[in-house]
């Protein structure tokens, strides 16, 4: 019989096994779902995975990795920062939406007012419209020790109806024939979240997620407070006694994810989406959610778990067009890998041991 | 604006329609969670069961088989959240929001060749005279069997929850799985059931709505009805009589959105439609504040890992 | 801008060698919904089928399902491009500015963007006249209804929905002028179980026509089950709901505009254009009128759709007031399509509709 036994620090070995095996398992996998559908399967394979990076077009791709992966990238860095505290923030998708709908909110009232102000004042609206959803939760759990992941998960549903409302009504463009949907700020030339440099993919949210990859390391590794929240984490009765205000965290942790979360939703209507709709949000925030738990909460791990992630949807969507695989196939897919990761993820914290003893699991 | 159009006797019998597929899926829930569990993939195993349950109708001709089917599809599909959670120690809101990405994508592919389709009737309590009561007839004798069904789950869950041997050691397990581990209970074991159930339940939620609410299959057709599932398990504070209650308020309020806009009242949809949410957040707050009673409620180990050391 | 121009330029030269060497012409499609969502995306697949069943090995065709709106859209259609479609239809409004935009970066590919109203010389529109469909159901229901209430369900309040609610409105007024249209918006386009719910919730307060604006037979089965009440299948036949509920439907048939226009690519004839064609083009289909239907009424409403078809009567044809009593159209007057109140923006109800439109 098999037994688990924790190991006593993470292996470094299966730390970097783990996540290949779990790709080569979802290959077989996939590869038998693709060849059911009718469809050749190492073909399937080598579009969704291959083609992206190095294929023909893949000048084009490359550059969408970095704008489809730019968002969950700079959400699940917040939200890692609590989930290492043990305070859960399901709610990000809701605080990318209020930051989406401040940041254009600010341009639009200033609209065509043309500044070099405005996209800094976005930028900040933003921030502090996603911080500010995060805050009904963190100040519930102060004050009244209300669950926040059942909080933030039903803000969620409150934000998507008043984005229904901005869209229908107070932001909707006048100049629309009526159609829901604010006006496009691509075309607003201050308000443009354009690219850096043009064909790169590289707009300002992309640069911010770097930023907050890098500031999220030194603030686990050297700061005080990324010392407070990993050992909230660990042991919140150890922390206590460490004169660690569990306030503090809980406000820092929301906080700093809900506005990360608002940055993200602020850089996508600004530049890639361009306008509040009724179905802006395509579910980042929770997405974001399974690419902080892929990246194992390390800031490098969600970078290159966010690239994974945006290299299946670029790749599924080439495999779609390329080889008539429905998009039910591609999600069925996506699904099978995060399975796989999360399970064998187990291997680089336990150790499998074989026993004849009595099994206790 | 014309209010009078609005039948309260109608209204109570459809909000009770509208409120059963939530019903069921809720109630799965909330023994999942009284188990430690936070399983945020029911609306991928409602969509399970909603095709499951609708395909196995269509080729048998026989709804009863469909619901059956639909029980076993959103239980099988649980069954990977229950491995990979219970077995490979993941974290529950990352394996169960995977688990909704899956089932979508593997209902869809199932369904390719169902839309379009009628589904054979299901079965409607059609009682002579009683039936016909005013008020009292509509309301309590003249449903879908699915009504009753999912009633008499919500009770037999609540009595198995306070009455049973068994439902003590699955709100023991809740509440912390390293006291009931050591006094000798299956932890793994009472979770890995616990999980199936609500699957289960999920999927016949599903098939509440492909066989008997909308009735037919398209992709995507519970569109959130899981997630709300979610909130009502919230709202009810743990406790399955007050699932009832959220369920209906949350039925409620989507039938007399559209009662209202029928009857001529411009209401703004958006914010009425929010409030249930809203509302959860209050009761939330209040159950949270007094403290001495919510901690009776809350299963104390949600979310978390288990692993025996021993 | 340097880069930008290169970046074109390279896609320019890698779509007219594949344009040359190919003998095949390609044709992509971007849909906003699943392919099996038996509505919307379910008639622009059909027009695909109608493309590859009309051209056999000349045509090559590619889709992509359930393309969100937005940067995903602006993707795949550059992914397209870059494939070497030679045109491409992008099937929701909401992929307007996306079309736009990836049409300025290929422009030797041609691009046809349905319901929107920005055009580029690479760029067509095109639309269907569903309120000629409208009016034939309008009729028709007015004649049919007993309480003299009929049940409307809309998706979102917008111009096309509004329109279709008018042009409803006023040919079962015609028809019988104690009707009332009750209107209930469901806020969706796609979702079974609110529309079920919505008609459910008409039918209680005594409706006994429903007319739908959103995709799914979900009204067409609490018809069913209520049994004294007609519907109209939306967007496809719906005929599996006949001879009763469904007495009649709206066909979006995009097959016939979707192989002229591949045939104009074919013959390098292609230009961009504004299109938005009715019952006479055939983009919008009248289902067969079934046998619920007494024979006289069936017999006037088909003298509509043929009257809609030749042009010899304008669904909106004056006197007709607005909502608040002021005139729209004086009479003999026919709508027009584009301006302050043509019918492209219509935002107000035709007298006599006694709710609001949302706001």
């Amino acid at each position: 019989m098999l037994r688990l036994e924790k190991r006593p620090d993470p292996s470094k070995t299966w730390g970097y096994l783990a996540p290949v095996l779990a790709v080569i398992a979802t290959m077989i996998g996939g590869g038998v779902m693709f060849a059911l559908l009718g469809k050749d399967p190492f073909e399937a394979i080598r579009t969704i995975f291959y083609d992206p990076l190095f294929s023909e077009f893949a000048w084009y791709y490359r550059p969408q990795l970095l704008i489809k992966g730019a968002p969950l990238i700079l959400i699940a860095i917040g939200l890692s920062m609590g989930f290492r505290a043990g305070i859960w923030n399901i709610g990000a998708e809701g605080q990318y939406i209020i930051g989406a709908i401040c940041g254009a909110g600010a341009a639009l009232a200033v609209y065509p007012l043309e500044s070099a102000l405005v996209f800094p004042v976005m930028i900040l609206c933003g921030a502090i419209g996603g911080f500010a959803w995060s805050m009904i939760p963190a100040i519930l759990k102060i004050k009244f020790g209300t669950n926040e992941i059942l909080v933030s998960l039903m803000l969620v549903y409150v934000a998507e109806q008043l984005l229904a409302s901005m869209s229908l009504g107070l932001m909707k463009n006048p100049e629309g024939f009526g159609f829901p949907g604010s006006r496009n700020l691509q075309q607003y030339a201050s308000a443009h979240n354009a690219e850096l440099w043009t064909g790169t993919g590289i707009h300002l949210g992309v640069v911010f997620a770097l930023i907050a990859v890098i500031f999220s390391y030194i603030m686990l590794a050297r700061h005080q407070m990324g010392f407070h929240i990993r050992l909230t984490g660990e042991s919140p009765k150890a922390a206590k006694f460490a004169g660690v205000n569990p306030n503090k965290v809980v406000i820092y942790c929301l906080g700093f994810s809900g506005a990360l979360a608002g940055l993200a939703g602020m850089f996508e209507v600004a530049g890639p989406s361009g306008q509040i709709s009724i179905d802006f949000n395509v579910g980042y925030g929770f997405t974001a959610i399974i690419v902080a738990f892929l990246g194992r909460l390390d800031p490098f791990g969600i970078l290159l778990a966010g690239l994974l992630m945006a290299l299946t949807y670029i790749g599924g969507e080439i495999a779609q067009s390329s080889l008539g695989l429905p998009s039910a196939a591609i999600q069925a897919f996506q699904g099978m890998l995060l399975f796989f990761l999360l399970a064998l993820d187990m291997l680089t914290n336990f150790k499998i041991k074989r026993t004849n003893t009595e099994v206790r699991i | 604006m014309d209010l009078s159009a609005i039948s309260p006797t109608l209204l109570v019998a459809s909000l009770m329609v509208a409120a059963t597929p939530i019903l069921l899926a809720a109630i799965g829930e909330l023994v999942v969670e009284k188990s430690g569990v936070l399983n945020l993939g029911v609306e991928g195993m409602m969509i399970t069961g909603a095709i499951s349950g609708f395909a196995a109708a269509v080729l048998t001709g026989s709804p009863m088989i469909g619901f059956l089917c639909a029980a076993l599809g959103g239980a099988a599909l649980s069954v990977i959240f229950a491995i990979i959670t219970q077995y490979f120690l993941s974290n529950q809101v990352a394996t169960g929001l995977a688990l909704t990405l899956f089932g979508l994508g593997l209902s869809a592919m199932l369904g390719q060749s169902y839309v379009g389709i009628k589904p054979p009737a299901s079965v409607k309590l059609d009682l002579p005279l009683v039936s016909d009561i005013p008020v009292i007839g509509p309301i309590l004798f003249s449903h879908d069997f699915t009504v009753y069904a999912a009633l008499t789950l919500v009770t037999g869950v609540w009595w198995f929850l306070k009455y049973t041997r068994g439902g003590l050691i699955l709100r023991a397990v809740g509440e912390s799985h390293d006291a009931a581990h050591a006094l000798g209970y299956k932890v793994v074991r009472v979770r890995i059931l616990a999980i199936m159930f609500g699957g289960a339940c999920a999927g016949l939620g599903g098939a509440a709505l492909s066989l008997v609410r909308v009735p037919q299959w398209t992709e995507g057709m519970t569109a959130g009805a899981g997630w709300i599932a979610l909130a009502i398990v919230v709202f009810a504070s743990w406790k399955p009589a007050r699932v009832l209650l959220g369920a209906y308020l949350f039925g409620g309020v989507a039938v007399l959105q559209l009662n209202l806009q029928a009857a001529g009242v411009s209401i703004p949809v958006e914010y009425l439609s929010m409030s249930p949410y809203l509302i959860t957040i209050v009761v939330l707050v209040v159950m949270s504040a007094n403290r001495s009673k919510s901690a009776l409620n809350a299963p104390a180990a949600l979310g978390r890992v288990f692993h025996a050391s021993r | 801008m340097k880069l930008k121009s290169i970046l074109a330029g390279a896609a320019l030269a890698m779509t007219a060698a594949t344009g040359t060497l190919a003998e095949t012409t390609k044709v992509g499609f971007v849909y906003v919904g699943p392919v099996g969502d038996g509505g919307w995306t379910y008639e622009h697949d059909k027009g695909r089928e109608a493309v590859v069943a009309a051209f056999g090995d000349k045509v090559e065709t590619m889709y992509v399902e359930s393309v969100p709106e937005g940067p995903d859209a602006e993707r795949v259609m550059t992914d397209m491009a870059l494939k070497g479609a030679d045109l491409i239809f992008t099937t929701s409004f909401g992929y307007m500015d996306q079309t736009i935009n990836v049409a300025a970066k290929f422009p030797n590919v041609k691009f046809e963007h349905a319901t929107g109203y920005k055009q580029s010389d690479n760029v067509s529109v095109y639309s269907a006249r569903f309120y000629e469909g409208r009016a034939v159901q309008g009729h028709i229901a007015g004649h049919m209804t007993k309480s003299n209430i009929v049940g409307y369900i809309g998706s979102f309040p917008i111009p096309e929905v509004i329109r279709g609610i008018n042009a409803a409105y006023i040919h079962a007024k015609e028809v019988n002028p104690d009707v009332q249209f009750k209107i209930i918006w469901a806020y969706t386009w796609f979702d079974p179980t609110k529309e079920a719910d919505a008609a459910k919730v008409l039918i209680e307060q005594g409706a006994d026509v429903v007319l739908q604006h959103t995709d799914s037979t979900a009204p067409q089965a609490a018809a069913q089950a209520a049994g004294n009440v007609i519907t109209f299948g939306q967007a496809s036949d719906m005929a599996a709901y006949g001879p009763k509920p469904r007495v009649s439907s709206i066909i979006d048939n995009w097959g016939p505009y979707y192989i002229a226009r591949t045939q104009a690519v074919m013959d390098g004839t292609w230009a961009s254009t504004s299109t938005w064609d009715g019952i006479g083009a055939g983009m919008v289909g009248i289902g067969e009128i079934t046998s619920a239907v007494p024979a006289g009424v069936k017999a006037s409403a088909e003298a509509l759709r043929d009257s809609l078809a030749d042009g010899s009567y304008h669904t909106f044809t004056g006197p007709l007031n607005k909502q608040d009593g002021s005139v729209w159209l004086k009479a003999g007057e026919t709508a027009a399509d584009y301006g302050d109140e043509g019918l492209a923006s219509m935002g107000f109800y035709l007298e006599g509709l006694d709710s609001e439109v949302p706001n």
